[in-house]
C-alpha cells in the first residue's frame, strides 16, 4: 500500500505534500509509486477536488471518508473549517477485486473497509492537530507554504502509528 | 500588515539558518510550536490593561497612515481578518470530537461567532443577533455588542465622531465568515444615543453583509434537503 498526502489550500493551491508507504503487516513504510505514476498522483488528487467541492455542503463532518476512485486510486478527504483540504490518495498494492471486498480486514489490501476508514480518520486527526499549530504561528498566513521539518516529520510519525 | 509581509519567515534566509541549525529560527530549547498544546486555554485569561494598552498602539499606527476615517476602519479591519480566519480553525479543534461540525448554513455559522468566538475573545457572548427587517436586503445580518471590549479606553474626538474602533473586530467577524466560505463585508457602527440616561452609550452594531453566491448556494442546499 502506498499513500500521497497532501493539503490544498482555499485557492486549490498545493501546501504540502508527502509520500509514504504502509507501515502495518511489515510494511517499511516506503512508497511504491512507480515514477510515471508519481506525476499522475498530483493529477488524480487535484481532479478530486471538484468532487470536495460538491460533498464539502452535505455534511457538516469534517473526515468526509473515500470520496473519489481513479483505477486502484482511493482518494479520502477531510476538510478543516478554514476551507483547507487534506487529501490521501491510497493504492493497494493489488487491485481490489468485487468479491474481497467483504472479508478483507487488513487496512491495506481494502481502502473502504471500516478499519481503513478508521485509520485515516486517526491519521487526518493527528495532522489536523498539528495543522492548527501550524497556523497559530503569528507570521504564518492563510495559503502560505508548510515548510516547517517539524512538521513534516509529525505527518510522517503520524503515517507510520496509524497507516 | 505591510510591515508583517516584508518580515516573512521561510524565505531563502530561512533556509540557510535551517542548515545550520542555530540561529533565530530555533528556540534553544528545541521546544517549536509543534511541541505546545492547544488546549490550554481555559484558565488563561490576559489582561485588559495590557491589551488596552497594545490595541491604543494599533490604532495610532494605524492613524499615522491614513488620510479619513473610513481608510482608517478599513486598515483596523485588515489587522482583525487574518486572526478570524485562524480562530475558526482553533475554536473548533478545542470542541469535543462529536461537536466538531463546520458550519453549513449562514445560521449556525453567525451562532457559532455570536457564542463560540465571543466567548473566546471577550469572555462571554454577544448580547443580541439579528437578520434585517428590510425586505431588500436579505443578505444582511446584525451582531448587537452593547458595550465592545475594544473600545472601553478609547475616546473618539468630535471630529471624528464616525470612527468606531471595534472594525477590528468587525474585521475578525469577517476573517471567520471568509474562512468557513461565507465570503461578507462587516462593517462596525454605533448605534447608542448620545443623550443623559443612556444605558448604552457605546452600543455598537457589526452588520454582516453576505455575498449574493452565499444566499443563492444557501437556497440550493435549503430546496435540496426539502
Amino acid at each position: 500500500m502506498s499513500y500521497y498526502f497532501a493539503i490544498i489550500g482555499t485557492q486549490d493551491n498545493p501546501l504540502f505534500e508527502y509520500e509514504f508507504g504502509t507501515s502495518k503487516q511489515g510494511g517499511d513504510g516506503q512508497s511504491r509509486f512507480s515514477d510515471q505514476a508519481r506525476h499522475l498522483n498530483q493529477f488524480i488528487l487535484h481532479s478530486s477536488l471538484d468532487i470536495v467541492e460538491e460533498v464539502q455542503w452535505t455534511s457538516g463532518q469534517l473526515y468526509l471518508k473515500v470520496i473519489d476512485k481513479f483505477f486502484n486510486n482511493y482518494i479520502s478527504c477531510f476538510m478543516t473549517a478554514g476551507n483547507v483540504k487534506f487529501l490521501l490518495l491510497h493504492q493497494p498494492t493489488t487491485p481490489v477485486s468485487s468479491s474481497s471486498t467483504r472479508n478483507s480486514t487488513s487496512i491495506g489490501a481494502n481502502p473502504q473497509s471500516p478499519q481503513t476508514e478508521e485509520a485515516v480518520k486517526n491519521f487526518f486527526t493527528e495532522v489536523y492537530e498539528n495543522y492548527v499549530k501550524a497556523i497559530m504561528s503569528p507570521f504564518y498566513k492563510v495559503n502560505m507554504e508548510i515548510r516547517s521539518p517539524v512538521f513534516r516529520s509529525r505527518v510522517a510519525a503520524a503515517g507510520r502509528k496509524y497507516l | 500588515m505591510a510591515h508583517l509581509s516584508a518580515g516573512k519567515p521561510g524565505g531563502v534566509a530561512g533556509g540557510k539558518e535551517l542548515a545550520t541549525g542555530s540561529g533565530l529560527r530555533y528556540p534553544a530549547n528545541g521546544k517549536t510550536i509543534y511541541h505546545r498544546p492547544l488546549n490550554r486555554s481555559k484558565t488563561s485569561e490576559l489582561s485588559q490593561a495590557s491589551f488596552a494598552y497594545l490595541f491604543s498602539e494599533m490604532v495610532s499606527y494605524a492613524l499615522s497612515k491614513v488620510t479619513d476615517i473610513q481608510d482608517l476602519e478599513k486598515r483596523l479591519n485588515m489587522q482583525g481578518h487574518p486572526i478570524g480566519l485562524k480562530l475558526l480553525d482553533l475554536l473548533l479543534i478545542r470542541e469535543l470530537p462529536r461537536n466538531q461540525l463546520r458550519p453549513l448554513n449562514i445560521i449556525s455559522l453567525l451562532v457559532l461567532i455570536k457564542e463560540k468566538v465571543w466567548q473566546h475573545l471577550f469572555g462571554r457572548q454577544a448580547d443580541r443577533l439579528e437578520k434585517s427587517s428590510n425586505a431588500d436586503t436579505p443578505d444582511e445580518y446584525m451582531i448587537v455588542d452593547n458595550e465592545p471590549l475594544v473600545n472601553a479606553y478609547i475616546s473618539v474626538p468630535k471630529e471624528m465622531s464616525q470612527l468606531n474602533c471595534a472594525a477590528y473586530v468587525a474585521g475578525i467577524i469577517e476573517g471567520v465568515c471568509d474562512g468557513g466560505g461565507f465570503p461578507a463585508r462587516v462593517t462596525a457602527h454605533t448605534v447608542g444615543g448620545k443623550e443623559e440616561g443612556e444605558m448604552w452609550p457605546g452600543k455598537t452594531v457589526f452588520l454582516v453583509k453576505f455575498q449574493p453566491e452565499v444566499l443563492e448556494r444557501g437556497a440550493l442546499i435549503g430546496s435540496e434537503k426539502a
